[in-house]
């Protein structure tokens, strides 16, 4: 405690810091850039890998979707795959309606119904996760996922049962880029939604509001003792994360131009938990991190071993979670802190 | 004379254990007042249905004349019934300042604001700031509350519950558990609150009742067994009996 003690009108220009964008996250973003001309068919002897990418940014995204609910408001969910799902199915049905043409088959307007229906779910579904221990709340989620799940394999008129919905025709982005071959539209466009969406819940987690969803996970008994609407606080961060989990599952529809039982299945609900513990919970970046990790473990255990590869992404997951707090994100930090002794981690 | 907090017959049974047995009780405005008995005298379920915790199986509560039997935690705590816990209640993963922000934002209702960052309303860092100093904790304001001394908790406790300028302020053993070092701080602390606040002391401290209280109500087995002020209190042959036992009370 020998510090000094800055004069009290900093303090505001020190949580203002905070929030404030940092060289490493430039430098992430810089990196996403870089891999469109890695990957885009530009340099001879590089395969193109952009339809990968932009899968990856639709999972991170989803992940992004849950750090929300669960690295900040501490709302653990089995079922944000149910959000994604339907927001594919919506974007996939009006682009297929459109017929390629304005406004049904425009992207932008299918990302944001997508948006606006799965956030309407996830605003009534909410209210099914405000009361009960996590294990509830597991069970509650997973349930309306497997509700949903079953109810687009059911709805075979409307959604294509088993066999998805496919032959659909997405119009040019902002009426200028049609999706290419190669994915160049795909992963630009991709990008940009992504960076959108995470700026917005960047804004979000830095705000009075994500301040409150702090300490709700920490302590909702005297979170309500002081005077914050806990419940109120967990809709509106429930349905936020359900209307970006739309948006995640429209953007896999769209670049797919595609939509299938797969999309809304359960197994997507887990992976893309797996994928923000594995990343790190709490820092926004984890989801993104890790559901870049988890493709290229994928890939590259997969080409060693393809029967295995599981195996492996489970022992690195335990390890991990046992070991390091806040996932890939947290070892980094505690390294870098190691190095520079700088003791507490922000 | 205007009472801030009253109960009419407040009565609270678990099962069959009656824990609050049929408590009238007045606060007036501005009051310094303990509420004392021994262990298991149902102390903290009295306070947890003052502060809307535990739902009273029957009677009233009234808060400056309204009707709150009925009302939520948080309708209680905006309306201006703040409490400290007897366990620490905190955000472990917060600094003192976030914290005792975010109770202001509360306050303020500028909490529920989602694109603005947190620190941007400068008044409102401020005042948390100046809180902090007033408690003494200023100088741990960027710390994390998890890795606090405990008696630094103590008084966190302490500002979060006065971030949100009670009119009525419940302090649940707020010494409790504290090295003797530095508990004096938090008598301090008590005993400058300004005269707008009324006070309920719940303690098992003797030096520290009365030290603080000027009247005091001795709860038994959940029920109001007597009250009045400190030195009838101090004097009651029956309570030394049923309560204080041999200890030497001998203070004013």
């Amino acid at each position: 405690m020998s510090m000094t003690q800055p004069p009290k009108s900093d303090a505001g220009a020190q949580m203002l810091a905070g929030a404030r964008w940092r060289w490493h996250e430039g430098l992430f973003w810089l990196a996403a850039i870089g891999l469109f001309f890695l990957f885009g068919d530009f340099i001879p002897g590089v395969p193109t890998r952009l339809m990968l990418l932009s899968e990856i940014i639709s999972l991170g995204l989803l992940a992004l979707s849950i750090d929300l609910v669960l690295g900040y408001a501490g709302v653990v969910t089995l079922g944000q795959g149910a959000f994604f799902g339907l927001g594919s199915y919506v974007a996939a049905l009006m682009a297929k309606a459109g017929m390629g043409a304005f406004p049904l088959s425009d992207p932008v307007v299918g990302l944001l119904a997508a948006a606006a229906v799965s956030g309407f779910a996830g605003f009534v579904t909410s209210f099914l996760v405000l009361r009960g221990s996590d294990l509830t709340r597991l069970m509650v989620t997973l349930g309306v996922a497997l509700i949903l799940a079953e109810l687009a394999n059911q709805m075979r008129w409307l959604t294509g049962g088993a066999d998805g919905l496919h032959g659909v025709i997405m119009g040019p982005v902002l009426g200028q880029w049609d999706f290419d071959l190669w994915g160049r539209t795909a992963y630009l466009y991709s990008l940009a939604v992504l960076f959108v969406c995470f700026w917005i819940s960047r804004r979000i987690v830095n705000s009075p509001f994500g301040l409150s969803l702090k300490a709700i996970k920490g302590n909702a008994l005297r979170a309500r003792a002081i005077g914050v609407p806990v419940n109120a606080r967990l809709v509106a961060i429930y349905t936020i994360a359900a209307a970006i989990a739309g948006v995640a599952g429209a953007l896999l529809a769209q670049t797919t131009q595609s939509a299938s039982p797969d999309m809304i299945a359960f197994h997507r609900s887990a992976d893309a938990l797996l994928i923000l513990v594995f990343g790190g919970a709490g820092y926004l970046y984890g989801g993104l991190i890790g559901a870049g990790l988890f493709r290229v473990m994928q890939d590259v255990i997969g080409n060693i071993t393809l029967q295995y590869w599981q195996f492996w992404l489970g022992l690195v997951l335990v390890l991990l979670v046992l070991f390091v707090r806040g996932g890939v994100i947290g070892l980094i930090e505690g390294m870098r802190d190691r190095l520079t002794r700088k003791g507490d981690a922000p | 004379m205007s009472f801030v907090l009253e109960t009419q017959g407040l009565c609270k049974s678990f099962g069959g254990i009656i824990a609050t047995d049929n408590v009238s009780f007045k606060l007036p405005a501005g009051a310094r007042h303990a509420l004392i008995g021994p262990n298991g005298a149902g102390k903290t379920t009295f306070v947890n249905q003052l502060t809307g915790v535990l739902t009273p199986t029957s009677g009233r509560i009234l808060f400056e004349g309204a009707d709150i039997t009925d009302w939520s935690v948080r309708r209680r705590a905006t309306a201006g019934i703040a409490r400290t816990f007897q366990i620490n209640q905190l955000f472990a993963d917060l600094s003192p300042l976030e914290s005792v922000t975010l109770a202001i934002n509360e306050r303020e209702n500028a909490a529920s604001e989602w694109f603005r960052p947190i620190g941007s309303r400068t008044d409102i860092v401020d005042e948390a700031c100046a809180l902090l100093e007033t408690l003494g904790i200023g100088d741990v304001r960027d710390a994390r509350v998890g890795a606090l001394p405990y008696g630094k908790q103590r008084l966190l406790e302490i500002a979060l519950a006065l971030a949100a300028k009670p009119k009525l302020l419940l302090l649940d053993e707020p010494a409790a558990g504290v090295p003797e070092s530095e508990r004096e701080q938090i008598l301090d602390v008590v005993a400058r609150l300004p005269d707008t606040v009324a006070l309920v002391l719940i303690e098992h401290d003797m030096h520290l009742v009365f030290r603080f209280a000027r009247t005091i109500s001795v709860l038994v087995n959940g029920a109001l067994f007597c009250e009045g002020t400190a030195e009838e209190i101090a004097r009651d042959p029956r309570v030394r009996q049923v309560y204080l036992g041999e200890e030497d009370v001998g203070h004013g």
